[in-house]
């Protein structure tokens, strides 16, 4: 099940990255043979196991709901490309 | 129907930052809600517990296992880009559950597909061109959400206004959420689609945002529903999208769509362990989930023989049902209970904006009032006037009543002498009285509640006005 280069699109989109067909194509060997890889893993025999989300057998790892010290603002906002009035500016995300 | 109910905890969902609603923005956040790298997230154990205790209340199955997952998507609400949530069918903390509603006296069940709980998001603002600001004190506050099943149990505004009545109540009665629509603490948004008459082929649905009120959510949806048979009965398609309610135009319109493709690519979290949810955990749980407003609503009707209506006003909200009960417990006849609260009580309470909880005239309060009214200490009209000075400063009524000289006038003497002087002051009325149009023994009464300070007692001074009104003849 290799990916076609209209799922190569696909994926360059939703992980934003820009990438014209001719990139695109030559990224397209070395993921089609990672997914060979998932493919022998999906020939297993495996109906019978349940899905493993987390490989080590601990549970319940809460905090209790108490009331930190938050960060001062000027550090929070310290790292934005851009901040005013205690706001983080990022560009338009909504249709002017 | 979706819903999300922000959680009453005091700090957020992953991290210890405070919850509270309206600081300063960006000053509730701290790495973690901030999404900086190297950080970790920890479940906040009280969140977990309200969503569990609102399952248990919701009649659901609880999962023995729950997961938390990433939902990936590209959106600067949330600044770690993805949102950590529960996934569809897999692992939520609930499913299978249900709802009962009343409606005209009949009851019916709506399913609940599942509550699983997330955590919300930041606020975007859009002030000027070209940008958009963002705070984050929101992000990673606790948020439980809650889906009904396909296909569908709700089939109109009124029953979609009754399951959200029936559901805030829960969660107000359970203390897992303030229930505010208004300030967005309890959003609602109803996937709305119409079939052809008598068949149940569901055609394209909208889904509605921005109904603030139960008001905004009957008159959208009717609104909605109206949209969409308009456009197909002239031979037009539905678009399924979101659109937005204006309470103020009374229209829908399609909301502003977010850039990104509805591919969430969720996978479960690395970073949370599973929450095992064992038997003992549930038991004492369920042991903290109180009379819900239905049964209470029943238990009313059957114990105290109040209305239908009286029963679901009293038990529409928790601390309401909780002061009712009180003034009950306080030897307050419930009827009576009943009409103070749920008229005088409610308009002092809608005037000041005050919760119930806050109000200044308690059920001792009003238990004493009551009291001085029975006993024929102090008339109806003397006990509405007090009402109001108690409410404004909290003193006992019958402190009042004692200070001022309120005290019902029992001197039959007294009593019969103003009503010789009202008649005197007021031949004309005495005219119209003996040529039959006695209805004007009402303003007479009203004469001399008026010479008496509304000490009399309205019934004993009819009573000897008739017999005064005689004498006359």
């Amino acid at each position: 099940m290799a990916l076609t280069l209209e799922q190569m699109r696909h994926l360059a989109k939703l992980a934003r990255l820009e990438l014209d067909d001719a990139q695109l194509e030559a990224l397209m060997a070395p993921i089609n043979a990672l997914m060979a890889h998932f493919e022998k893993l999906q020939a297993l025999p495996l109906d019978d196991v349940e899905p493993t989300s987390h490989s080590i057998p601990v549970y319940n790892a809460f905090r209790e709901d108490i009331v930190g010290t938050p960060l001062p603002r000027e550090e929070a906002l310290a790292n934005a490309p851009e901040a005013r009035d205690g706001l983080f500016i990022v560009p338009r995300i909504v249709e002017e | 129907m979706e819903v999300h109910a922000q959680l009453l905890t005091e700090s957020k969902m992953f991290c210890a930052c405070p919850t509270r609603f309206g600081d300063a923005p960006n000053t509730n956040v701290c790495p973690v809600c901030l999404g900086l790298p190297g950080t970790l997230p920890v479940p906040n154990k009280k969140a977990v517990e309200h969503v569990i205790r609102t399952a248990l209340a919701l009649n659901c199955r609880i999962a023995p296992i729950a997961l938390f997952y990433r939902k990936n998507y590209f959106y600067p609400d949330l600044p770690k880009g993805y949102q950590i949530s529960q996934y569809g069918e897999v692992h939520p903390i609930g499913t299978h559950g249900y709802l009962e509603i009343e409606l005209n006296g009949e009851r019916k069940k709506i399913r609940i597909r599942r509550v699983h709980l997330e955590e919300d998001t930041g606020k975007l603002f859009h002030y000027l061109p070209g940008e958009s600001e963002v705070d984050y004190n929101r992000a990673g506050v606790p948020l439980m959400e809650i889906v009904t099943d396909f296909p569908p149990d709700i089939h109109s505004p009124e029953e979609a206004r009754e399951y959200l009545v029936q559901l805030r109540a829960i969660l107000t009665y359970l203390k897992v959420c303030d229930g505010k629509m208004e300030e967005g603490s309890l959003r609602c948004e109803p996937n709305i689609s119409v079939a052809p008459e008598g068949s149940n082929q569901l055609g394209v649905k909208t889904e509605l945002k921005n109904l603030n009120s139960f008001r905004s959510v009957v008159r959208g949806i009717e609104f909605e529903v109206q949209r969409q048979i308009q456009i197909l009965e002239s031979g037009g398609q539905v678009v399924q999208e979101t659109r937005g309610w204006s309470e103020e135009g009374a229209y829908s319109f399609p909301m502003r769509t977010k850039e990104f493709e509805q591919d969430y690519r969720y996978f479960p979290e690395p970073d949370i362990v599973p929450i095992q949810i064992t038997e003992e955990w549930l038991e004492s749980l369920r042991k903290t989930i109180p009379e819900l407003p239905l049964a209470k609503a029943e238990r009313y009707r059957r114990e105290y023989g109040l209305s239908d209506y009286d029963a679901r006003v009293l038990t529409a909200d928790y601390d309401t049902a909780t002061y009712f009960e009180r003034c009950v417990a306080l030897g307050v006849e419930p009827k009576t209970a009943c009409n103070w609260i749920t008229v005088e009580l409610q308009a002092r309470l809608n005037e000041t904006g005050r919760a119930i909880s806050e109000s200044p005239l308690t059920p001792s309060h009003l238990a004493d009032l009551v009291e001085l009214i029975q006993s024929g200490t102090i008339s109806g009209r003397i006990a509405k006037e007090l009402f109001d000075e108690v409410f404004q400063t909290g003193r006992m009524p019958s402190e009042i009543v004692k200070e001022r000289g309120l005290v019902q006038i029992s001197d039959e003497d007294a009593l019969r002498a103003a009503a010789r002087q009202v008649l005197e002051e007021n031949p004309d009325a005495v005219q119209k009285y003996h040529a039959g149009k006695t209805s004007v023994i009402g303003f007479l009464v009203g004469q001399m509640m008026k010479a008496t300070q509304g000490r009399a007692n309205p019934q004993r001074a009819q009573q000897l006005l008739r017999e005064e009104l005689e004498k006359f003849r």
